[in-house]
């Protein structure tokens, strides 16, 4: 080959670099932007929140997260009864979901025969996009009556006598509130942990489950001493994706939770959740205090979440940390 | 029992009889018979896809895990049939423990690893059990090089530490017989050599049946060797003899290296 044909090789192999260069450095620069417009978006929705609600957070300062008065004729009001029952609805429900999403996920991944493997995984991942406003109108028209004529009297006939929980189960047994609300929540986000949880409890290479069934372990050693350990981190996190969207849950919970601004210390009793609040109140809220209220429940909602995704986020790294590695 | 025998019962740890072996439709293994040695070295060689893993599998019952495979046929395992629908199968796993092909520390401590097992038969106190686990990682050749360290998580150890700690935990439970899945494929030259010594050791307590891809390590290793091809028992004999003398020409042709 002559000289110059290969020197113009060479310049071309440069250009073709060059370019190649120019191409990377685009798509980094691109691919940066759209998460920043993620964070960006993230800051303006908390300081748009927090120029809202200021008016409320003046006249009431913190003490708007422990009072526990509602009164729009007032115009008195504060955060105790909303933050109350989101957070006791939201509790309640992973109580309930957390136990049966792990046994949904277990048979699905362990136990389920083959021919049942791919339908019931569909019919889970069905239930998951169900709008919620369906979960609403069957809690209401469905579910509560039914609550309330079967199960409610029930619970207070076994556990209405117990000291200290007994009070729970007291009242009118009417079907919406607490409670109901709770177990429609439960049902919501079954699906969601439990697909998760069994994604991750896929993730468990057979020869590492192989090894503990090689010295005889049964399948629920297998599942309590290997299976969960493994996967600690990813379940963590489905049950955080679960409470986060329970607190967030708003047609559902505002359907059944009998939306009493007060806090009665009983589960049959109804009461608010912030999210429901908002719902309720927003389109007719006057101008002035009470709608920089709702924005001030807006921001503890947000705040609230946020902090569950804080605690979860020490609980995966504390995990990861105990491990020894 | 079998009139096949070829070795007493007494010095034969496991009697393979007419074994099948299916997935699904697929036949994997055909009308195998052999008889495993009592605290001798076992080893199958043969080409990739040939059922030398499938037929180790079968003496744990490691297959009833999976829909679809099923085992035909008897293996004798003190006189009853492993592969009987009424034999737990945990307890024969117990008896008859395995180490895989990767090394598979499970996600605990490096004590835990061993006690874990232990613990799941047996009921020790501490100071017992600090000697079970102490016993384990000595037989294992690993003691020295983890004994500062028990509370650390098992993958902290390098590859070749992680397997001695999966053949550690093997024995830590006392099975009668250890199956090895080509425990060093995956190994440096040297962690290699330092299993092969254990395995070595081991012999003397326990009966052991290996797989190996490397024709080396069965000849250095094994007192009995069985060549497998196609899920058939080809040639099964003493190893000097059948990797100088084999009787059968696809042995021959196998070893030499003129097909596999």
């Amino acid at each position: 080959m002559s000289e110059p044909s290969a020197s113009s090789g060479i310049d071309l192999h440069a250009q073709q670099v060059a370019r190649f260069r120019l191409q990377d450095r685009f798509f980094h620069h691109t691919t940066q932007l759209f998460a920043l417009v993620v964070l960006a978006t993230l800051v303006g929705i908390l300081v748009s929140l927090a120029i809202e609600a200021w008016p409320s957070l003046e006249e009431f300062g913190p003490a708007f997260l422990w009072t526990n008065v509602w009164s729009v004729p007032d115009d008195q009001y504060g955060a105790l009864a909303a933050i109350y029952g989101t957070v006791v609805t939201s509790v309640l429900a992973l109580l309930i979901a957390v136990p049966i999403s792990f046994g949904i996920a277990l048979f699905l991944t362990e136990t389920c025969p083959l021919w049942l493997r791919r339908p019931l995984g569909t019919a889970i991942e069905l239930l998951a996009g169900i709008p919620s406003i369906v979960y609403g109108i069957w809690g209401l028209f469905v579910f509560a009556p039914l609550f309330a004529e079967h199960i409610q009297p029930l619970l207070q006939y076994l556990l209405g006598d117990v000291p200290i929980i007994g009070s729970w189960f007291s009242g009118p047994p009417i079907g919406i509130g607490i409670l109901t609300a709770s177990l429609v929540l439960s049902m919501m986000v079954i699906p969601f942990i439990a697909s998760v949880m069994r994604d991750v409890f896929e993730t468990v290479p057979d020869v590492l489950k192989e090894s503990a069934y090689g010295i005889g372990c049964t399948t629920w050693e297998v599942l309590r001493n290997i299976v969960l350990p493994y996967t600690r981190v990813g379940v963590i996190g489905g049950i955080m994706l679960g409470l986060g969207r329970a607190l967030g849950e708003t047609m559902a919970v505002t359907f059944v939770i009998g939306n009493a601004n007060r806090i009665i210390p009983s589960l049959f009793a109804p009461g608010t959740s912030i999210a429901s609040t908002l719902a309720n109140e927003f389109g007719e809220a006057d101008p002035g205090l009470h709608i920089a209220s709702l924005f001030a429940l807006g921001l503890v909602l947000f705040v609230i979440t946020f902090i569950v995704l804080a605690i979860s986020r020490w609980l995966i790294s504390r995990s990861m940390g105990s491990e020894g590695l | 029992m079998s009139d096949q025998a070829t070795i007493s019962s007494q010095e034969t740890a496991l009697q393979v009889r007419n074994l099948s072996f299916y997935y699904g439709d697929f036949k994997g293994l055909s009308n195998i018979n052999m008889d495993i040695a009592r605290n001798k070295v076992t080893a199958f060689i043969g080409p990739s896809g040939c059922g030398k893993s499938t037929l180790l599998r079968t003496f744990n019952r490691m297959y009833d895990l999976y829909p679809g495979q099923r085992a035909e046929g008897e293996i004798l395992f003190n006189g009853k049939n492993l592969l009987d629908k009424k034999q737990d199968v945990n307890l024969v796993r117990a008896k008859i423990g395995m180490v895989f092909q990767k090394p598979t520390p499970f996600p605990m401590t490096i004590y835990e690893n061993i006690a874990f097992g232990v613990r799941l038969y047996e009921r020790l106190s501490k100071s017992a059990m600090d000697d079970r686990v102490e016993w384990a990682l000595k037989k294992a050749a690993l003691w020295e090089e983890v004994k500062d360290k028990l509370q650390q998580n098992g993958l902290s150890l390098s590859g070749g530490q992680q397997q001695r700690l999966c053949i550690a935990r093997a024995v830590a439970v006392k099975p009668d017989v250890v199956l090895l899945d080509e425990p060093t494929s995956a190994l440096d030259p040297i962690s290699t050599a330092k299993i092969e010594e254990l395995i070595y050791e081991l012999k003397n307590e326990y009966t052991i049946a290996i797989v190996t891809h490397n024709m080396q390590q069965a000849a250095r290793i094994s007192d009995y060797t069985a060549f497998m091809y196609l899920g058939e028992l080809i040639e099964m004999g003493d190893t000097d003899q059948l990797f100088l003398k084999p009787k059968i020409k696809q042995t021959e042709d196998y070893i030499t290296g003129r097909f596999g």
